[in-house]
């Protein structure tokens, strides 16, 4: 049976297997790269996607489980070419070193700020996403940054 | 059977193969066309000039857009931006106006032998040397590509090309009037260019290195559009997952393949030979099973259903605990000497003092957070590469020994690496993609899961010093020796033939080498039947925390402090011979500067509060000089809380000193996460970690800012990737001492204070 859900505000069908975890469906079947592969339990935080606005591992996520909801990626996260202020407050704050496990952050990082627009050091540290090249003070940084832009409301 | 004994010739039309898989199934495979042409490099493939193209890494488009090429690997040093930013700087332009391009590895075939030519230089990422080797050669890059410009100008005007100028990218006539790059670009093309080295800008005309410059990229990493390695794509290739034999020089025994065959979307099922038991690892790591399919979830599903028997390899029964016991008993022997000055033993013999301690330190995986992979397409005549790579050349040779694919043939890109710490230094995981190309006669992606790259990594080595100082009547070191019983380096590395059995091991030069009359290095191998690798500032890793931690022990048996000892053991500012990587010279006085720059910034000596603790510790890696000073809190219960981090550093002139943060600041969190948690264990043969719950990275929880001081040096630039390691191990359990008076000599600290380790 096929498994409808919007995908980056588009609708998209699957007929493959149910359990397929939407990290592999996203990204070998939409070719949707950008969210990546970390260490494929949910653990690392690469894969982080949006399921109805709220911030999910993809790789322990099975497409059964998404018929029907509304997924975002990071590809889907700018909208008419204007990036999101979390976006804008990343590159401002130079956080990327090799870059793998950034759009995981970011979509972690919109997901945190949605639910505390102000947050504190102490709110921040809630997040587990993994970094292996140690960006954590930037990202830091990005997030108080991406609070300002956002004026303290969530767009 | 090898592929190109059946295969077609690959065209640029797609075609159906049909052939016998290994295990005599019959396989149907779309073998797609090669991808249209080569990546668009910055060089003609002719050597015909193209339209705008100045030299090997200009492009001047008619837009005025300034192409500049980007010839290393990147894998988070921030090469893709500062490479560029040399070339920009002597071209004179605006940084604002350049877009950077990744360049493909460079190989293209040549009359001359052996036969083919580098079109970029050097393209690897290992040891930090991307800067010094592109600080002459690329800033002449983009001086050269100038010269044109000036010249094409010259001709316009009539003008002799000396009385002529550049600024943002036009030349300036000395009666006003200007004519823009992008005028001049086609012309400046046709110019033959000159033939020696052209001047170059003095410091003080510079205008992008030394600037704060962001990511030359950052829009496409957070827009999710960056291609990393396992982005790739091939039209038409196959994903491969590889159940390798758990024990190292294990074998498969027997398999049974009839369920993974039955998945939807598998395609074939593939038996990998592994290395000669005892022989150098020259190409994959392990035997074991190859399930290919059309999809990661297939190829997944294909490999759970798979029942294989293993044979176990020589190294079955072993186990860390054995490791340590055999490392203890080797020091009761008499080792390799690595380097003795004066006479140790006399001075020891004539010691009113002897201090005495023993360090232990962990085999350490790599854990990049991208997994090994590889992409590749191969045909009896060419082959296509995409993969996330430390050593393109390595790659480019392992393909071509393995297939007899001409080197010149063999297309190699370069996408964006998710870290490398040196684990792709390796090529391992290409040699699998060609054994399983080769039986699947399509494209294939071998795809590592994190379990895959735990188990099956080349280790750091795992190593246990003891390090003994002899102190005369007034406190004064009189006598150093450091005596090391670790798992060779070299043991079955490709290469490492003919290299001494210490090296990678003892750092025979480094400080107090040259700076005590009486010193002592000598090495002790001790078996681990592994494989072993470089990770990230290897050796100065695995030196600098039993050196610097020592450091201390002594100064506070001499009733010194621990500074003081340092910075009198330096001595006056003045070079000594270093002839290991980072050489040929060491400065004593430009690790003093970074050791003091350090104390000054976190308050070295202020009144602390109870249960706190300042640690120091310095470094000389790969040519650069860093230092750390640490503060801890140390609760009665054992928690730990890392309350200031500090990093000073002189890694010669500033090329981006935002970049230069970078760096540093998370070289810094790695060498924390790294001291508190990490190891890798062995048990009955077998490595006992398998994910981050139990190989567990630091986490934004427990990272602290880290105040990274650059100082402003004159020296020719070393790289930067690696510096900012080595000292914080030391650092932090300097620190711990000075919060509890706890000597604790073992990595990581894990729950050594009672309380795990956050």
């Amino acid at each position: 049976m096929a498994i409808e859900l919007t995908l980056n505000l588009r609708t998209v069908r699957f007929t493959g297997d149910p359990a397929m975890p939407l990290l592999w469906y996203l990204r070998d079947h939409a070719r949707l790269t950008g969210t990546k592969f970390g260490c494929g339990i949910g653990y690392c935080g690469a894969c982080t996607v949006h399921v109805d606005g709220v911030a999910i591992r993809a790789c322990v996520t099975p497409m059964a489980s998404v018929a029907g909801r509304v997924v975002t990626t990071i590809e889907g996260l700018a909208r008419e070419g204007s990036l999101h202020p979390v976006q804008q407050a990343w590159i401002e704050a130079d956080v990327a070193q090799c870059g793998y496990c950034q759009a995981g952050q970011i979509m972690a990082a919109v997901d945190l700020l949605r639910r505390q627009p102000q947050p504190s050091d102490a709110d921040i540290a809630t997040l587990t996403n993994l970094c292996r090249c140690g960006t954590y003070p930037r990202i830091r940084r990005a997030i108080h940054r991406a609070a300002e832009l956002l004026g303290g409301k969530h767009t | 059977m090898r592929a190109d004994e059946h295969a077609a010739p690959l065209s640029r039309r797609e075609f159906i193969a049909v052939s016998m898989t290994a295990a005599g199934g019959l396989m149907l495979s779309l073998s797609p066309a090669w991808p249209a042409g080569r990546a668009r490099g910055l060089c003609a493939e002719s050597g015909a000039a193209e339209a705008g193209q100045l030299g090997a890494f200009v492009r001047i488009e008619p837009d005025g857009r300034i192409v500049l090429g980007a010839r290393g690997c990147e894998i988070g040093q921030g090469v893709r931006t500062s490479l560029p930013m040399l070339i920009a700087e002597e071209l004179d332009v605006p940084w604002s106006s350049v877009s950077v391009e990744q360049l493909p590895y460079g190989l293209v075939a040549s009359r001359e032998p052996p036969g083919f030519k580098s079109l970029y230089g050097a393209q690897g990422a290992g040891g930090s040397t991307n800067i010094p080797d592109a600080w002459s050669e690329l800033r002449q890059a983009g001086a050269r590509a100038r010269w044109l410009l000036i010249h094409a100008a010259a001709h316009s005007w009539r003008e002799p090309a000396e009385r002529l100028s550049t600024h943002e990218a036009r030349v300036l006539h000395p009666d006003g009037r200007t004519l823009s790059y992008a005028q001049l670009a086609n012309r400046a093309a046709g110019l033959t260019p000159p033939a020696s080295d052209v001047p170059l800008k003095d410091r003080s005309a510079r205008h992008i290195i030394g600037q704060p410059t962001r990511v030359a990229d950052a829009r496409e990493i957070v827009t999710g559009k960056a291609l990393f390695g396992l982005d790739g794509s091939i039209p038409g290739a196959l994903t491969a997952l590889i159940a390798r034999s758990p024990y190292f020089d294990g074998s498969v025994a027997d398999f049974d393949d009839r369920r993974a065959r039955r998945v939807p979307g598998v395609r074939g099922v593939f038996r990998i030979p592994g290395p000669r038991a005892g022989a150098p690892i020259e190409r994959n790591l392990a035997a074991g099973v190859a399930v290919v399919a059309d999809d990661f979830w297939s190829a997944h599903r294909g490999r759970e259903a798979l029942r294989i028997t293993w044979k176990r390899g020589p190294g079955a029964v072993d186990s860390s605990a054995a490791l340590e016991e055999r490392a203890l008993a080797a020091l009761a022997r008499t080792g390799t000497l690595a380097r003795e000055d004066g006479d140790f033993a006399a001075a020891r013999a004539g010691a009113a003092r002897v201090i005495e301690a023993v360090y232990t330190e962990p085999l350490l995986a790599h854990a990049t957070m991208e997994p090994p992979h590889a992409l590749l397409q191969l045909s009896d005549k060419r082959a296509l590469l995409i993969a996330s790579l430390q050593s393109p050349g390595g790659a480019s040779r392992m393909i071509s020994d393995m297939t007899g694919i001409a080197r010149a043939d063999i297309e190699i890109r370069l996408p964006r690496a998710g870290g490398g710490f040196g684990r792709r230094l390796q090529n391992d995981f290409v040699a699998e993609a060609v054994l399983v190309a080769q039986q699947a006669r399509a494209p294939v992606k071998v795809v590592w899961t994190r379990e895959d790259d735990l188990q099956n990594d080349f280790y750091r080595p795992f190593g246990v010093h003891q390090l003994t100082a002899t102190l005369d009547a007034r406190g004064r070191v009189t006598g150093w020796a450091h005596r090391v019983a670790a798992t060779a380096r070299k043991y079955r590395a490709a290469g490492m033939e003919d290299e001494p059995d210490w090296v990678g091991c003892v750092d025979r030069d480094g400080f107090p080498a040259g700076c005590v009359a009486n010193y002592h290095a000598e090495f002790l191998p001790v078996d681990l039947n592994l494989a072993r690798g470089w990770w990230r500032a290897p050796l100065p890793t695995f030196v600098a925390f039993p050196v610097e931690v020592f450091l201390d022990e002594v100064a506070h048996a001499a009733a010194q402090d621990p500074l003081a000892l340092r910075l009198a053991l330096l001595g006056e500012p003045r070079e000594l011979n270093y002839r290991d990587h980072g050489g040929p010279k060491f400065h004593t006085g430009r690790l003093a500067q970074v050791l003091r720059r350090a104390a000054r910034e976190i308050g070295y000596g202020r009144a602390l509060p109870p249960h706190h603790g300042i640690g120091l510790a310095g470094h000389f890696t790969h040519g650069g000089y860093a230092a750390h000073a640490i503060e801890v809190a140390v609760s009665e219960r054992g928690e730990l809380s890392v309350v200031r981090c500090v990093c000073a550093a002189d890694v010669g002139e500033i090329v981006n000193p935002l970049g230069l943060e970078a760096q540093f600041m998370g070289g810094t969190i790695d060498g924390l996460s790294t001291a508190l948690n990490l190891q890798i264990t062995v048990k009955e043969g077998r490595i006992e970690q398998s994910n981050f719950p139990d190989y567990p990275l630091l986490r934004m929880a427990n990272a602290p800012d880290v105040e990274v001081h650059l100082i402003d040096s004159q020296f020719a630039p070393s790289g930067a990737g690696e510096m900012g390691i080595p000292s914080v191990a030391p650092a932090l359990f300097n620190a711990i001492f000075a919060a509890t008076h706890r000597r604790l000599r073992r990595l990581p600290l894990g729950d050594q204070l009672g309380h795990t380790a956050a």
